[in-house]
């Protein structure tokens, strides 16, 4: 079994779609580096820090990306972020079947911070342009370094995202909020309770990740095909219908939880009867447990 | 500028826009044509109630309004710092205030952002940089982080930053830079009035951002780089 946390980009790609199976558009022969980065003696990387290309999965042209945790955090920037709204942008023209996004962020790069606030806004639209082309996005999320900042909002505006429970989803990262607001407010330390905030299991729970995986590339694959061919089913494009009822979903989930300080008690509320057992379970048998208990939010 | 001084050089036929808990909300008039007016005040953070505020209002205007022209008021100070707001999903409320900014763009609203006194980090990626254009008051603050906190994190000296910063639009904070680098359309200058009447007869659909910066040299490489990869 291939782990997806311990692959880098490059791997998890030719894993997902297997040897030799995965063309790279701008590699890094092509040398398009950062042009913020020297200045400040950092490191560059030739190719910014993200893989983008097409291969073939189950016979359907497919796009993705893949953002490198081990460059920066996979941080984005200028170049970076260009090459994903590329990416997006010739999905519009050629219509793959579907883009996949596998993402590891702490979000904007700090090294080049206007450019990458600017740049996370630019593929938000890209996605979006995506989506209302009629074609699925679907984001994977399951490296050490998260998905946090502006790209864990990006994630949030895919059809849908899979995680294993390594993953983590998040908008401002636990140090951030510990360093403005203290240490009484979020510990950034006390790693359990960073992972039952931000963790797969929770975002799961809640609503706001489609499927929950064991930290394997062959099941990543399994549930981000599967929520393709859900997203089918669907409407692929924004709707007033569907943002009407996410609207709701969200307001629904501040009345019941806005006072919760411990997410294990929203777990509680849903219906986990025993908590405390969650962190312990492998993906299918937490999947199967909250599909018994009925305790998934919608 | 207060919103109240700044609605009403905005709106001289008249504006009825109310705050409530630094939400803004409302309509204008503009010409012959009424506006849907959204957005914050006294730099609140961003947390998940607000943002849902402001959702709630884009889709009722979608809704009951096709057409109605938006224009998004942003001052914020970021993204709200809670351990609460992030165990509820806060990137899920923000995205779902992208996703109604989008849905309306894609309904035909012209979406105007108007940056009138800060503008920070996540707290500006969902409102005023999801508009068809942005723009900004002179003299706003428009930033990811301060030079201060961006040095330790980078471990790059401060002084280095703020000596880099002089002639470098990536790092420095201000509205300058971000026009420089084709975040906003421009800078209002002069009658206020006329700018966004101007601005909602430029409004446009499609994301010229990454023209713009390549244009005024700010941003040299975005465009390129997109380009090679999609044409």
């Amino acid at each position: 079994m291939n782990s997806y946390l311990e692959s880098n980009a490059r791997e998890r790609l030719a894993l997902l779609f297997g040897p030799d199976n995965f063309a790279e558009w701008l590699p890094p022969a092509a040398r398009f580096v950062s042009p913020h980065l020297a200045q400040l003696d950092a490191p560059t990387a030739f190719d910014d820090g993200v893989v983008i290309g097409h291969g073939v999965l189950d016979g359907h042209a497919i796009f993705a990306a893949a953002q490198e945790g081990g460059f920066m955090g996979g941080a984005v920037g200028e170049v970076h972020g260009a090459k994903l709204v590329g990416l997006l942008r010739r999905a519009i023209v050629e219509r793959p079947h579907a883009v996949l996004l596998l993402l590891e962020t702490g979000g904007v790069r700090l090294h080049e911070a206007n450019a990458g606030l600017i740049a996370v806004s630019e593929v938000m639209r890209a996605l979006l342009d995506v989506r209302a082309a009629g074609i699925p996005v679907v984001v994977l999320v399951g490296g050490s370094n998260g998905c946090f900042g502006g790209m864990g909002i990006v994630a949030r505006c895919a059809d849908a995202i899979v995680m294993s429970e390594q993953g983590r989803l998040a908008m401002s990262g636990p140090e951030v909020i510990e360093t403005a607001s203290g240490v009484e407010e979020f510990d950034s330390r006390d790693r359990a309770l960073v992972w039952r905030t931000t963790g797969g299991k929770h975002r799961y729970l809640l609503g706001d990740c489609d499927r929950l995986v064991d930290d394997s590339i062959a099941a990543f694959r399994t549930a981000a095909l599967e929520l393709v061919a859900a997203a089918y089913e669907k409407t692929i494009p924004l709707t007033l219908a569907a943002l009407e009822s996410e609207q709701h979903m969200l307001q629904n989930r501040i009345d019941r939880f806005g006072t919760q300080t411990e997410p294990m008690e929203i777990w509680r509320q849903l219906g986990i009867a025993d908590p405390k057992a969650i962190a312990m379970l492998e993906a299918d048998d937490f999947m199967a447990l909250v599909a018994t208990s009925n305790a998934r939010s919608h | 500028m207060d919103w109240q001084t700044l609605a009403t050089q905005l709106f001289p036929q008249g504006h009825q826009i109310t705050a409530s808990a630094s939400f803004l909300s409302g309509t204008a008039t503009v010409g012959d044509t009424t506006v849907a007016v959204i957005g914050t005040t006294d730099h609140t953070p961003i947390g998940v109630e607000i943002a849902l505020a402001q959702a709630r209002a884009v889709l009722a205007t979608v809704r009951d309004f096709p057409q109605r022209p938006i224009l998004i008021l942003v001052d914020t100070q970021g993204q709200r710092l809670r351990h609460r707001d992030e165990m509820l999903g806060i990137n899920s409320y923000m995205a779902h205030l992208g996703k109604c900014i989008a849905l309306a763009r894609q309904k035909g609203h012209r979406i105007i952002g108007l940056v009138y006194d800060q503008a920070l980090s996540g707290g500006f990626i969902t409102s005023g940089l999801m508009a068809d254009d942005c723009y900004a008051l002179p003299g706003t603050t428009i930033r990811v982080m301060g030079l201060p906190a961006m040095a330790r994190i980078t471990k790059v000296p401060e002084e280095r930053l703020v000596e880099l910063a002089k002639d470098n639009p990536v790092f420095a904070p201000g509205p300058e830079n971000y026009v420089r680098m084709g975040g906003l359309q421009a800078l209002w200058q002069g009658d206020l009035s006329v700018r966004l009447i101007e601005a909602l007869a430029a409004a446009d659909p499609l994301d010229r951002r990454s023209t713009l910066g390549l244009e005024r040299g700010g941003r040299k490489m975005a465009r390129p780089v997109s380009d090679a990869v999609a044409s």
